[in-house]
């Protein structure tokens, strides 16, 4: 298992190289990606700011339990803070596992529980050149959180 | 005793700050703390009065009883993913 926080951008082929183990039949990989849009706003591009301690804590726990769960150790997540542009990779998750169920399973798990649990967030720029926290806006988070992968 | 505490993203903006020492009596729990904290007025009164909180960094409920030298941090909503 390797799981990461990243400031440089993410390489879709280094994450699923030589994952697989030579009884793994299926090898998945999810790429969460900066959009253009949210709630009906052009985006230009997304600050990512973490309790990196404690979020890379986290994402080695969600990954372990993932890991005891669809019952593969051949797990990679990696989650890339600071400045990304729109189209850029946010977010990777690769797992390698004997059958494709269990890694549908595993890669759905950790996005699901990552989105949860994760001590990260983002700050949306807009076209228009204004800017402001997702889910934590003005109303200091008092307003509920809405995803981008 | 004495804590550390910790503000990200939007409750950093709010309150100009990232982190702030606090002190407080023994036996203090994550509630009391909040409602010290919030009690002092201003942009601090506008924080949740139930937040998201991590102790140590794990998420902790708000009858956690803190210990001299704990790290709080407030933890807004969370935009992962």
């Amino acid at each position: 298992m390797e799981t990461a926080l990243v400031r440089e951008p993410i390489s879709p082929e280094q994450m699923v190289a030589e994952l697989p183990s030579s009884g793994d039949g299926a090898c998945l990989l999810f790429l969460g990606v900066v959009r253009d849009h949210n709630e009906g706003r052009a985006v230009s591009g997304l600050d990512y700011e973490a309790y990196e301690g404690m979020a890379e804590r986290t994402l080695a726990v969600i990954a372990t339990e993932a890991s005891d769960s669809f019952g593969t150790d051949r797990i990679r997540v990696l989650h890339r803070i600071g400045a990304l542009k729109v189209g850029e990779v946010s977010t990777a998750i690769a797992v390698a596992t004997p059958h494709r169920g269990e890694a549908y399973e595993a890669s759905r798990y950790i996005i699901e529980e990552l989105k949860k649990r994760l001590p990260i967030w983002k700050r949306e720029h807009y076209v228009e050149g204004d800017s402001h926290w997702v889910g934590g806006g003005g109303e200091a988070g008092m307003e509920s959180g809405e995803g981008g992968a | 005793m004495q804590i550390r505490i910790l503000f990200f993203a939007s409750y950093r903006d709010l309150l100009g700050r990232g982190e702030m020492d606090l002190n407080i009596p023994d036996g203090t729990t994550v509630s009391g703390m909040t409602a010290e904290i919030r009690g002092r007025g201003g942009a601090f009164a506008t924080l949740p009065p139930y937040p998201v909180v991590a102790v140590n960094q794990d998420y902790a409920t708000e009858d956690r009883i803190l210990e001299d030298g704990d790290v709080v941090a407030f933890i807004p909503p969370v935009a992962g993913g």
